[in-house]
């Protein structure tokens, strides 16, 4: 008995290396998925948040065909990161519509002119309303969208290379 | 080339700690007692290689005696260990230099600092971040491990030699965690113009003081561990030990100590969130080391006096610094979502995770195997010191576990598909009671005898405190109906237990009193301001949320407040809204606060500056929030009666542990002749 005793510590140590080790296999699981997924996009209509792009509203987004929106603002580092993803993205004939968050137009304008240019309107949220209204819980998420305007997918943080497929099949079965 | 020299020490340390470790277990096992035939059966405490013989091989003129052998290679290692404490501290160094020019052709630096920042940002941003804070780590590992071969005199060769090389054991797997996966040094191509800036909340002086400190607790107790297996390696566990380890544990304790309470305060005013402990998984990681090195400390006396709590003390050893690496993990991992997180990698994990699992798991296995042949101490009665003591070892493990298994439930429950947040309400309700049942044995133990006491005795010694507790339940429950029950009892027991705290200098020769019972006094006394300060907080904090505009009055508590006037200001790489509020108590003098909402442009980022006024009785936090578009501001108010007492409370802890270390020390080299050769 004495002796089970001893090697209580060490199972216990092993429990745990278990319960961390799944926990590390699925890290994407710590983030806050939104509530929206399978819901309608809540109703709204944005200023527009450059000259160069008319802005954004719900209506746009239940106009038959499905289109990603993608909650970025030029000062957040990610987003930079995940730009090339967006631009492959658009190239293979994804319409992608913005919501910049807390920004300023001419910092956005010039995030589009250093970056890349992937969207058709993009439309401000200066105090996060609509992302909230969204669910989205930071900068950069990516919803795709049904063309009826359900929310089918999120995609939280960066795209990186290899999220792109998996983007790619929800927009595709969001036809 | 400040980052190659860096680089190229890093990796020379990295080499003289495999060659510590090679050559300690090439001691070790040449001098094996099993070697030589004696079975499992180590002199306990003895010279340890005078009872092996050194088998015959390839030495043209026969082997030298075994012990001076031992002795040449004891000194070896020795060396090694200090020279490689030496080239990791000039890495560090090297790193600091890289950070203070902003030499933006480094990875780190440019992803972390900026030219713009004021030198002490600068500076402390070495460590501001993932890599640094890990080449810090290593740090004070290498350094904990050259300081033990420098001034440990008091542990048998064997086991020293055992013990330094679990040190280089340790060191070399975070050599190789730095060098393959978080190299601090790595060059950047093309040199960016600018660096990427600190993160503001860390742009502050506390960044400065509190992540070294914490970090020599937090790795120093790493001793603590290495003493443990090389004790269990020789089989040498006794009060001779115990009395070599009781210093090195008193001392990472002691940074410990004063590391969670300055990141303590640090969130509390930083933050601006009004609270001075948030469970935050990082802060747990923090307050688990120090649970386990408390219980350590305490049983570490028991072993060092009355020679009981072998395994048990060894057990805590392991422990102590297992959380830190555990801590370290959850830290780095980015596994738990937490203010605190470094970069997120999930390879990096994987990488601490694997070392947790080595270093760990193999001093669990080695604990398993060989703690049943180290032979029972001696017993006593449960009314005695040490029973008091047991007690205590086994409440604070009991919160360790709760810290432990709240800080891990969502991660379990996860595993198994629910997402669930456990928080403050959590942590509060299930450790508050047993930290009060801490508290009052913490009281009783002192006052109790070694070995056998009686009960009516014990009584009779706290029946004052008793009574001044009894008192005092009696006027809060006039004077402040309503408390609620933690807050109550906590208030009620800071005065019985601060009274029973220095209790033990009653009818004491203050003078002759030893260093090391004023040290217990002062560390226990300041628990009991600090518990104080916790329960007035959270039962008397007052509270005001308001959105104002300019010119309007509030109040909060005692004080009542004007808002002057909002205006903008700039700092060296920020600028903000600071609002001026004419702050007065009751008729008293009014002065004026500037708490400031600051923006930094690299990275964009805002914090707000809360503005403090410190009173004897009490703090006064005011934090101004976000305008609401129609010319009002949101201002947040609070009055925290006597919340300072926490951090003195901290303080004094650590005060006590620096008077029982100096009292130790001194003691210790008076009696090591005796001890040594004994």
């Amino acid at each position: 008995m004495k002796r089970l005793f001893l090697w209580l510590p060490l199972a216990v140590f092993v429990a745990f290396l278990v319960t961390v080790a799944i926990g590390l296999r699925k890290p994407a699981d710590t983030e806050i998925r939104s509530k929206m997924i399978g819901k309608a996009m809540p109703d709204f209509a944005l200023e527009p948040a450059v000259a160069s792009h008319p802005p954004l509203a719900a209506a746009h987004l239940r106009a038959g065909k499905p289109r990603l929106v993608n909650v970025f603002a030029s000062w957040c580092v990610p987003c930079k990161a995940e730009a090339p993803q967006l631009m492959a993205l658009k190239r293979r004939g994804v319409p992608i519509d913005g919501v910049a968050i807390r920004d300023r137009s001419e910092d956005v304008a010039r995030f589009l002119a250093e970056w890349g240019d992937p969207f058709e309107r993009i439309g401000a949220d200066p105090a996060s309303r609509v992302q909230f209204a969204l669910g989205s819980s930071g900068v950069p998420e990516t919803f795709v969208v049904d063309g009826k305007g359900v929310i089918r997918h999120q995609h939280i943080g960066d795209i990186r290379p290899e999220n792109v497929a998996a983007i790619m099949a929800a927009y595709e079965a969001a036809k | 080339m400040i980052a190659e020299a860096g680089l190229a020490a890093l990796w020379l340390a990295a080499a003289l700690s495999l060659l510590q470790l090679g050559m300690g277990v090439a001691a070790l096992i040449n001098s094996s007692p099993a070697f030589a035939g004696e079975g499992d059966q180590a002199k306990p405490g003895g010279g340890a290689f005078s009872d092996s013989e050194e088998p015959l091989h390839h030495a043209t003129r026969g082997p030298p005696p075994p012990e001076i052998r031992g002795r040449n290679f004891a000194s070896a290692i020795r060396t090694i260990a200090i020279v490689q404490g030496l080239l990791v501290g000039l890495s560090f160094l090297a790193l600091i230099q890289l950070f203070l020019r902003t030499d933006l052709s480094v990875k780190l630096v440019a992803a972390n600092s900026h030219s713009l920042k004021p030198w002490l940002y600068k500076f402390a941003g070495a460590w501001g971040n993932h890599e640094g804070s890990m080449l810090l780590w290593v740090t004070v590992l290498a350094l904990a491990g050259a300081a033990v071969a420098l001034f440990e005199r008091r542990l048998p060769e064997r086991t020293s030699i055992a013990t330094l090389a679990a040190q280089a054991a340790i060191g070399l797997g975070f050599y190789a965690f730095l060098l393959f996966s978080s190299n601090p040094f790595e060059r950047l191509f093309p040199v960016p113009v600018e660096g990427n800036g600190l993160n503001p909340l860390l742009q502050d002086p506390g960044l400065a003081f509190h992540p070294p400190t914490l970090y020599f607790g937090y790795v120093g107790i790493s001793i603590a561990f290495s003493f443990a297996v090389g004790a269990l390696v020789t089989r040498d566990v006794g009060p001779a030990f115990a009395r070599a380890m009781r210093p090195w544990v008193l001392g990472a304790w002691i940074f410990l100590t004063l590391g969670i309470t300055a990141g303590s305060y640090w969130a509390y005013y930083e933050l601006g969130w009004g609270g001075w402990w948030f469970w935050d998984p990082v802060e747990n990681a923090s307050l688990m080391p120090w649970l386990a090195a408390t219980a350590l400390l305490h049983s570490v006396t028991v072993l060092a006096t009355r020679d009981g709590l072998r395994a048990w003390t060894v057990m805590l050893a392991v422990v102590a610094f297992s959380m830190s690496m555990v801590g370290t993990f959850l830290v780095r991992s980015g596994i738990l979502t937490s203010v605190h997180s470094f970069a997120v990698d999930p390879k990096r994990g994987s990488f601490i995770l694997i070392l947790l699992a080595l270093y760990i798991g193999g001093a669990l296995t080695l604990f398993g195997l060989r703690v049943g042949t180290v032979k029972e101490g001696s017993t006593f009665e449960p009314v005695s010191r040490e029973g008091a003591l047991v007690v205590n070892n086994l409440l604070l493990c009991v919160v360790l576990a709760l810290v432990f298994m709240g800080t891990l439930y969502p991660l379990a429950t996860e595993a198994l598909g629910v997402k669930v947040s456990i928080g403050a309400p959590y942590f509060n309700l299930v450790t508050g009671p047993f930290a009060l049942l801490l508290v009052i044995v913490m009281a009783l133990g002192p006052l109790m005898r070694w070995r056998r006491d009686r009960l009516r005795e014990v009584a009779r010694r706290i029946a004052l405190p008793i009574l001044l507790t009894a008192m005092a339940l009696l006027l809060a429950l006039l004077l402040a109906p309503g408390m609620g029950i933690l807050p109550l009892l906590g208030l009620v027991l800071a005065l019985g237990v601060g009274a029973a705290s220095v209790a033990p200098l009653w009818k004491r020769k203050l003078l002759r009193t030893p260093l090391f019972t004023w040290g217990m006094v002062l560390s226990h006394l300041g628990i009991a301001v600090a518990l104080a300060g916790m329960a007035s907080e959270s039962a008397f904090t007052k509270e005001t949320l308001v959105a104002a505009r300019v010119g309007d009055r509030v109040s909060v508590g005692p004080w009542s407040l004007r808002f002057d006037s909002i205006e903008p200001v700039a700092g060296p790489n920020w600028t903000a809204v600071e609002a001026r509020l004419t702050v007065r108590r009751g008729t008293g003098a009014p002065f004026v606060l500037r708490p400031q909402a600051r923006m930094f442009s690299t990275p964009p980022t805002e914090t707000s500056e809360a503005a403090i006024a410190t009173r004897l009785d009490g703090q006064l936090y005011t934090v101004i929030g976000k305008p609401d578009g129609a010319g009002r501001w949101q201002l947040r108010l609070w009055w925290k009666p006597f919340v300072t007492l926490i951090w003195l409370g901290g303080g004094l802890v650590a005060l006590g542990g620096l008077l029982a270390l100096v009292g130790r020390v001194r003691r210790g080299r008076r009696s090591v002749p005796q001890e040594a050769y004994a």
